[in-house]
């Protein structure tokens, strides 16, 4: 197996295309089965969350005989620790768009949405105008294909692609039940294809530059690149692209400030890795040695040794139970009572066993709730009562 | 019809008047009129013809959709861990000070109102706010006071 334990930079994604209007044009006269094979085989996996295959999730859509369908931009970013999918939005645009219509080639949609987060609306008015004029260009190589901007209003969990579907019709976003998946019923109850904002600028790259050139970039399992978001405790934090397969010592080498103890990879609801398993964690969808995946989109909290874990935890659970839906109860009652727990055990009322019992409740969650928010609170949860346990006890 | 109604069935010509088109419209009463009031969303469920009940479901599940009354500008600080780390409490603490207001509150004149959010998206220039749709990042106290001395003449 072919393994890279370096860390590589890589230039796609921010690399200044100006001949999208090219391999827009060429991309749409070639055949739709060519199209999702090589999409197929250049192993690109979903950017914002499952690392669901985004070719197999289109040759799905594609499938369905159902007349009318949709292909919707995930822009919810709501990850705390993730900001890349506005900076694609800011600067490449383009790719994006272009490969929304390279989607609706494919599948047979029609219209495109953008679910973009409230908390960006400063993005509206540009984002506007280049869709106009992306939907000019379409117009004049007679491509039937229009592209809408739908605002969210403050709520983590409508990133989730089910609630996304809901909050666009009008409702709460509370996730539904799979299956039906999206590419069956999703928006509308019609076939859609979501996908996040960096996979769509991933799937430029490989119908500009091929998919071999992609497939090549990586590690197995773990092809190409990937955008990360460094924040915390780093003299650099900013927004990098970086070859997928690295160990986590040498990003933390790269961008630690010397005194790093430990990093939260995959935001809020990824994993806690402490400074003793950096050597041997990869960091990929699945890292061969750990175990370890990017269960969201490449956020990577750096904390040092000033830090306490203990507020760090119970940041996470302050963001996860005013974010749950509130939907179903392992969720809804397992976020205030670990919130409550971790209270009590800092500050005596509660012994320090108790804090297994909380580790039970999560694993309830994860068996229990619903959707993916329930389900992965577990995961920032053990990782730090496990690697730090002393810092929970009073 | 009063101004309230003028603008829900404006909003509702604009968008359509199909359940879908209800967070926008929503999104439109509380760009207008800073929140949504019992009766905004009773008049957008008659003008769609939806229970008022569904509309008031919908609109107290979004964070960004007010329905208390809220000041022209509203301020909302990220709390999330990065901007935690970096200072988020004395950018609290600054505001608090030149408004006279705490977390939750809005001033008398109804100018600011002060809450605290979670993740901006903005952790690697935290710590981070925004009023309305703008964006401040990398905040220390100084250039908060700066910031609302400037919105203070607004
Ligand atoms: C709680 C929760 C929040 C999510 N938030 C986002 C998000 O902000 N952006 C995103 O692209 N995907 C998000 N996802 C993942 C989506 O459900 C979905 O898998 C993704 O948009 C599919 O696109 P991809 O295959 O290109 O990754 C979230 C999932 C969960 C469970
Ligand atoms: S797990 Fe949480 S967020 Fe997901 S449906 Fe259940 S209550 Fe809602």
């Amino acid at each position: 197996m072919a393994t890279t334990y370096n860390l590589k930079r890589a230039d796609f994604i921010f690399r200044n295309e100006n001949d999208w209007e090219k391999i827009l044009n060429r991309t749409l006269q070639r055949d739709k089965t060519e199209l999702i094979n090589e999409l197929i085989s250049s192993e690109l996996k979903g950017r914002g969350g499952a690392g669901f295959p985004t070719g197999l999730k289109w040759k799905l859509a594609s499938e369905s005989k159902v007349q009318e369908k949709f292909i919707i931009c995930n822009a919810d970013e709501g990850e705390p620790g993730t900001f890349k999918d506005r900076e694609i939005l800011t600067k490449v645009p383009f790719k994006v768009l272009s490969s929304m219509a390279i989607c609706a080639y494919i599948i047979g949609a029609k219209q495109g949405i953008i679910y973009l987060r409230g908390e960006y609306r400063f993005l509206k008015p540009d984002l506007e105008k280049t869709i106009s004029e992306f939907e000019y260009y379409c117009n004049e190589i007679n491509f039937d294909f229009k592209i809408k901007i739908f605002m969210g209003s403050g709520a983590y969990i409508c990133g989730e692609e089910t609630a996304l579907f809901e909050s666009m019709e009008g409702k709460r976003g509370e996730p539904r039940n799979k299956p039906p998946f999206p590419t069956n019923a999703g928006y509308m109850d019609k076939p859609t294809v979501i996908n996040n904002v960096e996979t769509l600028a991933h799937t430029f790259t490989i119908f500009k530059y091929g998919a071999t050139k992609f497939y090549d970039l990586g590690v197995q399992f773990s092809r190409g690149t990937k955008l990360f978001s460094v924040s915390g405790d780093t003299p650099k934090p900013g927004i990098y692209e970086l070859e997928l397969g690295m160990s986590l010592q040498d990003f933390v080498d790269e961008f630690g400030d010397g005194d790093t103890k430990a990093v939260q990879v995959g935001g809020a609801s990824g994993f806690l890795v402490p400074r003793k398993r950096f050597g041997e964690t990869a960091i990929g969808f699945r890292g061969k040695l750990t175990g370890i995946s990017l269960p969201t989109g490449g956020s990577m909290m750096l904390f040092n040794s000033s830090r306490s874990m203990f507020n760090v935890l119970d940041n996470y659970l302050e963001f996860f139970r005013e974010e749950s839906c509130g939907q179903c109860t392992p969720c809804r009652v397992g976020c205030q009572q670990l919130l409550i727990g971790i209270k009590a055990v800092k500050q005596g009322s509660k012994p320090a066993s108790y804090l297994d019992k909380l580790l039970k409740l999560t694993e309830t969650m994860q068996y229990t709730a619903k959707c993916g928010l329930g389900q992965s609170v577990a995961n920032s949860f053990s990782s730090i009562v496990e690697n730090f346990r002393e810092e929970m006890i009073y | 019809m009063n101004p309230t109604q003028e603008l829900i069935t404006n909003l509702a010509d604009q968008y359509g008047r199909n359940r879908e088109q209800l967070l926008p419209i929503l999104q439109g009463v509380v760009e207008k009129e800073k929140f949504l009031s019992d009766y905004s969303m009773i008049e957008i469920a008659r003008e769609l013809d939806i229970p008022a009940a569904e509309v008031y479901g919908t609109a107290t599940f979004y964070s960004f959709l007010e329905y208390k009354q809220m000041g022209t500008y509203i301020i909302r600080v990220c709390k999330t861990i990065t901007c935690s780390m970096k200072g988020k409490n004395q950018i609290l603490l600054t505001i608090k000070d030149m408004l006279k207001i705490g977390v939750g509150e809005t001033t008398p004149d109804r100018k600011f109102s002060l809450l605290e959010t979670n993740c901006l998206g903005w952790c690697h220039k935290a710590p981070a706010m925004l009023i309305n749709d703008e964006i401040f990042t990398e905040l220390t106290p100084e250039k908060v006071r700066g910031i609302l001395t400037e919105y203070l003449k607004k």
